[in-house]
Formats: C-alpha cells, structure tokens, sequence
C-alpha cells in the first residue's frame, strides 16, 4: 500500500499522457466527464459504467431522528441519496492488488 | 446513462475530437481510478466523490442454510463517499 491521494490533477495528467492533447484540455475533459455523470444523477438517473461499476440515486423516506448530543427528538426530511455498487472487475482487482 | 452514452456526450460537445480518442479518454479516466485503488491509494475528487478502500477484517461466517461455521478471510473492498456539493445537488429544491 502505498497511501496516496490522487485527485483531479493525476487524473488530468494520465489523460494527458495517452491521449496527446493539452494538458488544458485533459484537465478540461476530466471535468466534462465528471459533469455529465453528477448531471445524469441529479435528473435522477442511474450512471452505469460497466467493468466500473453503478451510481444509483435512492429516496429516502422522512424519519425522526435524535440528537446524539442533547437525546433531543429532531425531524430528518426526505432526501435523496447516491450509492456505489462497485463492478465484479473492480472487487476483484482491488482485493488482488491489497492482499497480504 | 451507460458508458456509452456518456461517450457519446463527451462526443458530442467536442466535436474536434475522434470518437475513439473520446473513448480512451474515458477508459483512462475510469482505469486510473482502479489502479489507484488497487494500489491502496485514495482518489479524491472534490464536489463529486471519494473513492478509498476499506479493509474488512477475517471473521467467522455462517452457512445460512446448514447453520456451519465457516472462516471469512479479511478482504479490502472498494469504497465511494459521495461529495458535499453533489450531494446538495441531489437535494436541491427547485
């Protein structure tokens, strides 16, 4: 395990480095990508990216719920929440690359 | 929206690109992101989401069906945290 971070950045950089545009323009297109997955997920549709894996939007329902701090009583609204089910592929290689 | 849809668009708005190279673009995108999470890393990118590995320890499993103990290795799975601002997103009210 190496413990990095990689963000936006290497993301861009790896673009850059197989495709031969721009630095500008792989950051650009990291963006676009980013873009039009958060806007597929907020119209409320379900992203699926295969041997990635699936973004799917779930509502959920008005509960109570309780302060932890103060035990006190407060409402939680409804709301709608994204969830990540990782593809076969992805489990699969991501057990194999941390083992031992 | 499926993988090729999502080419498709990134296509669509950048018509001075081939199809193919729109393709590697994505495939990069999203293989960097594995190989970085099979290296252990933590890939973090701000307003959409995190993704890290988590590591589930061995434990003792059950056959439901026989009621047998049986030993679960540890493994590490993938993780995603969704980020702040698309998670307002998701909630905005309009």
């Amino acid at each position: 395990m190496t413990d990095k971070t990689l963000t936006r950045a290497d993301l861009s950089e790896a673009v850059f480095q197989e495709v031969g545009l721009s630095r500008n323009e792989s950051a650009q297109l990291v963006e676009s990508v980013l873009n039009e997955m958060s806007d597929a997920l907020v119209r409320g549709e379900q992203v699926k990216i295969s041997s990635f894996g699936t973004f799917s939007v779930r509502s959920k329902t008005a509960r109570m719920g309780r302060n932890p701090k103060t035990g006190e009583e407060v409402p939680i609204s409804p709301r709608r929440v994204l969830t990540f089910r990782p593809s076969n592929m992805m489990k699969d290689r991501v057990a194999a690359g941390n083992k031992g | 929206m499926i993988r090729s849809e999502l080419i498709q668009k990134i296509a669509e708005d950048n018509p001075h690109l081939y199809q193919r190279d729109v393709e590697r673009i994505v495939s990069t995108i999203f293989e960097e992101i594995i190989d970085a999470m099979a290296r252990g890393d933590r890939v973090e990118l701000r307003g959409f989401g995190a993704f890290s590995v988590k590591h589930r320890p061995g434990r003792t499993g059950r056959n439901p069906r026989t009621g047998e103990p049986v030993e679960v290795e540890e493994k590490h799975v993938p993780f995603f945290k969704t980020g702040k601002m698309l998670r307002d997103r998701l909630n905005e009210t309009d």
